[in-house]
């Protein structure tokens, strides 16, 4: 079991016959996920690796009873994609796209505020259960079945903590991208509390990168609410100030938002915070034996 | 992306803001005919360069005749200023907004920007103008104010109001205060703004509610809907290799080291850097080659790499999702086929297609020292370049 989603989540595909989208829908099919419809307007009938397209995300739904979404349609077309398949009732929705204009995602959180629907991303890798689904565009083969959770920010960074977790000989449970942007569906805090309620998950490695105080505000509630160890990365120590970082989330500006800062606040919330990159592995197996769960979670 | 105070100006005057009548001077000549033509008894040269902090490094005068407006106008053209946000090689001044002196009363501040803890627009004002906002938070933040705005509405009157209200603008000029933020709150939405800041905001002696300064940037990912806004943009002041990289979609930023990297994905691209840093080594650039990069723009990103002379190594690490690592691959080869390779070059590359990715590297002959991961890379290519 994972965090959102199971082998037995039923997803569709926005934008489906896109050159992306077509490779990343076979590489899903491949790890096993349930793959039961596309949608791109105009193209109903026909089929990408053996999946039906749909016209619309009702259709799409009301013919396979899909509950999760993954979109891969152009910025410009992303933020209504969002909103279609909110308003098709789905529970959750994961945007891969990256690029949609800031002004677009605050208009889509608005819509979304008391809808069931659950949006993770967007510009994010998606969520993987692992070794029952994959949702997204994390290479598969990197992760094991175990009983760390992941939450990052970055997807790249996402792929090297899963990478150096399995190298090590820990599996994990789920491994959820949030994505890079300002304004995004589902917070650090979302899925910690997730990560928190799953029994499934012993520990979390929580990946954040400058800008913003979403890191800050988890670290506050890690300290207050967390019944599991937390592992943290910030990226981007180095960047200087007043320069977007590739992310439009990733600008330090007016002295907020640093990476010392962030790794102040979550060390004082109780959360140990690796030096490098390349040794958040490392750093999360030396908190499970401090707290007695390495055993457990020494997986293969 | 920015864009001078003066075309801000342009951009706030279509949407009601009030602004001062000004004109745009490339030369001393056209600066003085710019006064003339406004013909007012104190006009002010405003050096054009996208950095704030113009006044204190000298490059805003007041002038009172006509042969003051030549003298700094010849003064302060050509300069190079240093402000707390051009970097310790300043900025060479190659614009000058010649505008009307205005009678001013009381100095605020107003500005728009996206809260990213709510997910919403906010509008700040406060009756501290003239200082940096960050100054102002820092120090007394209850005298900044703030309304949260629902993007079903957008900014309402009762609010804007109660902005101005909060600030203590005059009764009579609320009216042309509410107005004012209006038209800025209309700029900021309508222009895909990422930051609208107006500092100072200032009431005049004749009854005007005027903005003195103008600071706009736009939120790049919507550029493809702003085309006239895209036309604001000047080359002359942005860096020629990001420049470069905007064409092929790179997400590149130069930096002062001799470490050229090639990463995908933002946060990797960042911690590739840090980690350099970590082994003592310094990063050039900091460059994201993106998810849906093509072995073309590959190629491109590498050439933009080593047309930097300071670069004296690189090293590409990739951890493939949405990018593939044959691509990379092939990109790279493709880029020293093309102009050549003299320096170390150390491969880091995982993820999808992991293995054609580096059958491709192999089977080309080039001279590159693979890495297992990125620290094993960082460290080689620190070394290399020692």
């Amino acid at each position: 079991m994972g965090v959102y989603i199971n082998k037995d989540t039923k997803v569709i595909v926005q934008g489906i016959t896109g050159g992306t989208a077509r490779f990343h829908t076979k590489q899903m099919l491949e790890y096993g996920t349930k793959i039961v419809g596309g949608v791109t307007p105009k193209k109903a009938g026909t089929e990408v690796e053996g999946v039906p397209v749909y016209n619309t995300v009702k259709d799409a739904v009301d013919a396979s009873g899909a509950t999760a979404s993954v979109i891969y349609v152009p910025a410009p077309f992303a933020a209504d994609a969002i909103l279609e398949a909110t308003d098709a009732e789905l529970d959750l929705v994961i945007c891969i796209t990256e690029h949609i204009p800031v002004l677009d995602m605050v208009k889509v959180k608005r819509y979304m505020e008391g809808k069931k629907t659950r949006l993770i991303g967007p510009n994010c890798p998606g969520v993987i259960a692992a070794d029952e689904t994959k949702i997204g565009i994390m290479p598969g083969y990197i992760h094991k079945k175990g009983h760390i959770g992941v939450v990052s920010r970055s997807g790249t960074l996402t792929y090297e903590a899963v990478h150096q977790l399995t190298e090590a000989g820990y599996g994990q449970t789920s491994a959820v991208g949030i994505g890079g942007d300002p304004v995004n569906g589902t917070n650090f805090i979302d899925v910690l509390d997730a990560f928190n309620e799953d029994p499934e998950t012993e520990a979390v490695i929580m990946i954040g990168e400058i800008g913003g105080t979403a890191e800050e505000e988890a670290a506050e509630w890690v300290k207050a609410n967390m019944k599991k160890p937390v592992v943290g990365f910030i990226g981007g120590a180095t960047a200087p100030p007043g320069k977007r970082m590739g992310h439009a989330g990733a600008i330090i500006s007016g002295g907020k938002g640093t990476a010392d800062e962030k790794i102040r606040v979550m060390e004082s919330c109780g959360i140990k915070v690796a030096e490098t990159p390349s040794v958040m592995g490392e750093t999360m197996i030396e908190v499970l034996k401090e707290n007695g769960l390495d055993e457990k979670c020494k997986t293969h | 992306m920015n864009i001078h105070e003066y075309q801000g100006k342009e951009v706030l005057r279509e949407f009601g803001v009030k602004v001062p009548t000004g004109y745009v001077a490339y030369t001393v000549d056209e600066a003085v005919e710019a006064a003339e033509k406004l013909g007012t008894s104190v006009t002010v040269v405003k050096a054009q360069i996208h950095a704030g902090g113009r006044g204190k490094a000298g490059g805003v005068k007041v002038a009172k005749s006509l042969e003051e407006v030549r003298t700094y106008a010849d003064e302060i053209l050509g300069k190079t200023l240093v402000t707390h946000q051009t970097g310790p090689e300043g900025k060479e001044v190659k614009r000058l907004l010649i505008e009307e002196g205005c009678d001013i009363q009381k100095e605020y501040y107003v500005g728009v920007v996206l809260d990213r803890a709510t997910s919403r627009v906010v509008f700040m004002a406060s009756e501290e103008g003239g200082t940096e906002i960050e100054e102002v938070a820092e120090a007394t933040p209850e005298k900044i104010f703030k309304e949260v705005i629902d993007p079903v509405v957008g900014l309402t009157p009762y609010q804007a109001r109660r902005l101005a209200f909060n600030i203590n603008i005059p009764d009579e000029l609320i009216g042309k205060a509410v107005k004012f933020m209006s038209g800025l709150y209309n700029a900021f939405i309508e222009k895909d703004c990422s930051i609208a800041e107006i500092n100072p905001l200032v009431t005049t002696g004749d009854g005007e509610v005027l903005a003195l300064d103008a600071k706009l940037n736009f939120d790049d990912n919507a550029l493809y809907r702003q085309k006239d806004i895209m036309e604001l943009r000047d080359l002359a002041e942005e860096d020629e290799k990001e420049i470069e990289a905007s064409k092929y979609d790179l997400s590149y930023v130069s930096l002062y080291g001799n470490i050229g990297c090639m990463v995908n994905g933002a946060g990797l691209a960042m911690s590739t850097m840090d980690i350099i840093k970590h082994y003592g080594g310094d990063p050039a650039n900091f460059l994201d080659v993106g998810g849906g990069a093509t072995a073309e723009k590959v190629t491109e990103a590498f050439k933009i790499i080593l047309s930097d002379p300071n670069v004296k190594g690189i090293f590409v690490n990739i951890f493939g999702g949405i990018m593939k690592c044959d691509v990379i691959a092939e990109g790279v080869v493709e880029a020293t086929k093309q102009i050549g390779l003299e320096i170390p070059l150390v491969v880091r590359l995982e993820g999808t297609n992991v293995d054609k990715g580096k059958q491709i590297l192999e089977e080309s002959g080039l001279n590159i020292t693979p890495a297992s991961s990125m620290a094993d890379g960082a460290e080689k290519i620190v070394s290399a370049v020692s």
